[in-house]
């Protein structure tokens, strides 16, 4: 395969110096300053001299669009480009920046500038590898289990990595990385916290323990796994929002329902829900802090029993039942929010309840909790700074680039994953880790991740803005001389075609 | 200049990855978590000179090693590559012949001094640091052929073998061979002195035939140690009584470097065919070929 774009072979002074006469170059990639002959690589095997350009030998990814469901790739038969065996359309291959590599410093221009027509209007999408020393991720675990305090200290290998920060409805949130655990603390944190980011980002499992409260494995798109044990379900709602839905078919079948909930416990009779229906009052106390008729908060303490509280007996949550209104005979079920721990009692002649057989009817219900509980997920969104002079391999007016950021007019994607970007100053963005293809990320020993990284704009603006005009390649020139040695992927059908305006 | 530092990463399986330019070091020690995390701390911050060092010496280590005079060298690695290549110096050798090995052994060495391990390998590429405690064993999986993976034997190592380095050379390989080996596998008291041998061995696993094609060493690299010497690119169909004939050479070369102590046992592989080096009861029985 000749490599003849001439934008291409000027992209080797990037990288390594050509040397005499014999088409010898000088790799610059580490101290050893190889020489390296044409066709052959340097000590190392990841740079190789190809007809006297200096490339990296891990190949870049180009995703493939693909119009039909499945994995295989679609050949289109019009246009098509052969390449062993495997076809691709250069208008429908995105190049991303998985692979791509870095230009440091970062005022050369980015090691892709690739211009593609997409409905008519002729796009440049700028891509490279970030270095991104502000960035970590943010995890959301579903689950009302307790897994630390607010503000915690989460660790790896005994190293901090993050904090437990707000919780949200039916899930934990956790902080990891950023600037300060990678540079600003010991270099053994720096490094542990970038090997974390990396592993998560990459969809591996990462096995985190907070002070104060428990160990945690994460794998993005997986059920967490909370002191080795597997999490199934996220609660169906909290304790009032569970006597809410439930109410009206556990009525006529119970005299009771307490549900159990770190949060918000419910009781039945109390509730507004039970009162609408009418239901005689049952005159059980549960402990906590009432807030508002039949919802109570703080009922216990955090931790790993029922509904997401330290309460292993379900009895010991009734702080005292009133001899003048509840009678014997009272049937009381108590049940978590995520229906997988439910107990049934009657109440004796003393007024004592007494475990007893679970009627069909009650089990029904208590079953439907769980059915309607939604299966308890890790989600890693990776966040991300793109403000420093990243932007400079982009245009020669980096704060052009943040501004069409800003506006919407230049999209930002990673690895072709669309990205949420963050409103006000500078490129701030969060992307779902499993819409990028595997190993997308990488790291450098700063500590700092590496992330692939593309802006797509429409090339007037790109050129009117300062854009590297001279660099800019035709993706089918990408597609024919890279087409053979990348990697190339289907496109993720979930994520929206880079090119695509308003995507 | 804007050189990739080392780079640090975990692989699956509690082990370490050290990359730097041309050195790809995976680690993986047993112990307790507490001397773990000091072995694989004092492992990550001996890298971070490792390569700087042997390139600021890489002029004298690309010398052919001759005459009665120790060339000195700076850096402990280069000394461990002039130490263990020095006994060969009969024959063409530079302290370059056992650079892997040598670098293997560096990382072993500090990781002990920082911690008790149980076992411990430090794997350059092929060319393995060992350590093994008493009582403990360690099994080391012999391929002969890099193009087809399977595992001819393996090579168990307990405290009581002597057994600090194993390491691979032939003309497959990541570096140069003057010889037809596919794979000559050494076990020897270090990586460096294994790595050196490994090498040598493979040189004289040798013919003169057509089916073997070499070219000028500098012609492939330009910096490369062996200079004009011919190395080995290419070994087409060699008649069996040639194959045979090279084998015997090698074999013989490493039977002189068995009873001169410089290793413990050799295996020779080329087109199929083995020999094997070393005592008749021990390790090496334990490859079942």
């Amino acid at each position: 395969m000749a490599l003849t774009d001439t934008h291409l072979t000027e992209r080797s002074a990037k990288f390594g110096a050509a040397e005499g006469n014999e088409g010898i170059i000088r790799c610059d990639a580490c101290p050893v300053l190889c020489r390296i002959r044409p066709g052959r690589s340097g000590a190392c095997a990841r740079y190789a001299n190809q007809d006297g350009m200096l490339v990296r030998t891990d190949p870049v990814v180009l995703l493939q669009q693909a119009v039909e469901t499945g994995q295989s790739l679609v050949p289109f038969a019009e246009g098509a480009i052969e390449w062993d065996g495997a076809i691709l359309n250069p208008a429908r291959t995105f190049v991303t920046g998985i692979g791509a590599g870095t230009t440091y410093p970062d005022y050369k221009p980015a090691p892709f500038i690739v211009s593609q027509e997409h409905d008519g209007v002729d796009t440049v999408t700028v891509v490279t590898e970030g270095i991104f020393s502000y960035c970590g991720v943010k995890v959301k675990i579903d689950t009302d289990r307790h897994l630390g305090p607010e503000a915690a200290a989460i660790r790896v290998a005994g190293e901090q990595v993050g904090h437990v920060t707000t919780a949200e409805y039916g899930s934990q949130m956790l902080s990891l990385g950023g600037v300060r655990h990678l540079t600003g603390g010991s270099r053994k944190e720096g490094n542990v916290t970038c090997d974390t980011l990396l592993r998560l980002c990459n969809g591996e499992a990462v096995e985190l323990t907070i002070d104060g409260g428990h160990a945690v494995i994460v794998e993005a798109g997986k059920p967490p796994i909370v002191d080795g044990k597997p999490e199934s379900r996220m609660r169906v709602g909290c304790g009032s929002a569970t006597v809410g839905i439930f109410a009206k078919q556990w009525l006529g079948q119970v005299d009771e329902v307490i549900v159990v909930d770190d949060h918000i416990t419910g009781v039945l009779t109390e509730h507004q829900a039970g009162r609408v229906l009418d239901m005689r009052p049952a005159g059980i106390r549960v402990r906590g802090r009432k807030s508002t008729p039949g919802r109570y908060f703080q009922v216990a303490n955090p931790g790993m029993g029922w509904g997401g509280t330290d309460i292993t007996d379900p009895l010991s949550i009734i702080q005292r039942i009133d001899p003048a209104v509840a009678w014997p005979g009272l049937r009381l079920l108590l049940t978590s929010t995520t229906g997988e721990d439910a107990q049934w009692c009657v109440l004796d002649k003393d007024l004592v309840p007494q475990p007893a057989a679970m009627p069909a009817g009650v089990r029904t219900v208590v079953d439907r909790i769980g059915d309607n509980c939604e299966p308890s997920v890790c989600t890693v969104l990776f966040m991300a700074g793109a403000g420093g002079s990243l932007r400079a391999g982009v245009t020669e007016n980096p704060v052009l680039l943040t501004r069409s950021v800003q506006d919407g007019t230049t999209r930002v994607t990673l690895g072709g994953a669309p990205a949420m970007l963050w409103p006000g100053g500078g490129i701030t963005v969060m992307v779902d880790v499993t819409r990028l293809p595997k190993n997308a990320f990488g790291y450098v020993p700063t500590p700092a991740l590496v992330a692939p990284i593309e802006f797509t704009l429409p090339r007037a603006l790109y050129e009117a803005n300062g854009g590297h005009g001279a660099e800019i390649i035709p993706v089918s020139e990408v597609v024919r001389t890279f087409g053979g040695a990348a990697r190339i992927e289907p496109m993720p059908l979930r994520n929206p075609w880079p090119l695509k305006a308003g995507g | 200049m804007n050189w990739q530092g080392p780079q640090v990463g975990e692989l699956p399986g509690g082990r370490l990855h050290l990359q730097h330019g041309p050195i790809d070091l995976v680690i993986k020690a047993e112990s307790d978590a507490d001397s773990l995390r000091k072995a694989y701390a004092a492992a990550t911050l001996r890298f971070q000179t490792v390569l700087g060092q042997l390139a600021a010496e890489l002029p004298l280590l690309r010398c052919p090693l001759t005459g009665e005079t120790l060339p000195l060298a700076a850096s402990p690695v280069a000394r461990r590559m002039i130490a263990a290549c020095w006994p060969h110096r009969a024959r063409f050798i530079t302290p370059m012949a056992a650079v892997a090995g040598a670098v293997a052994d560096e990382i072993r060495d500090v990781m002990l001094e920082s911690a008790s391990l149980r076992t411990l390998y430090v794997n350059n590429g092929g060319d393995i640091a060992v350590h093994v405690a008493p009582g403990e064993n360690l099994r080391i999986g012999v391929v002969p052929d890099p193009g087809t993976p399977t595992q001819m034997g393996q090579i168990t190592v307990d405290s009581g073998s002597g057994i600090g380095g194993i390491a691979t050379s032939g003309w497959r390989g990541r570096s140069f061979s003057l010889g037809v080996a596919d794979a000559v596998t050494v076990v020897a008291p270090s990586a460096a002195a294994a790595d050196a041998a490994a090498t040598m061995i493979a040189n004289a696993v040798s013919v003169n035939h057509s089916a073997v094609r070499r070219a000028p060493a500098f012609s492939l690299d330009p910096d490369s140690d062996l200079g004009d010497l011919a190395v080995t690119v290419g070994v087409d169909a060699l008649p069996t009584s040639l194959r045979r004939e090279a084998l015997d050479a090698g074999l013989h070369h490493a039977q002189g470097l068995a009873s001169a102590r410089l290793i413990l046992g050799a295996v020779l592989t080329l087109r199929g065919e083995t020999r094997i080096c070393g005592p008749k009861a021990g390790y090496l029985e334990r490859l079942d070929s």
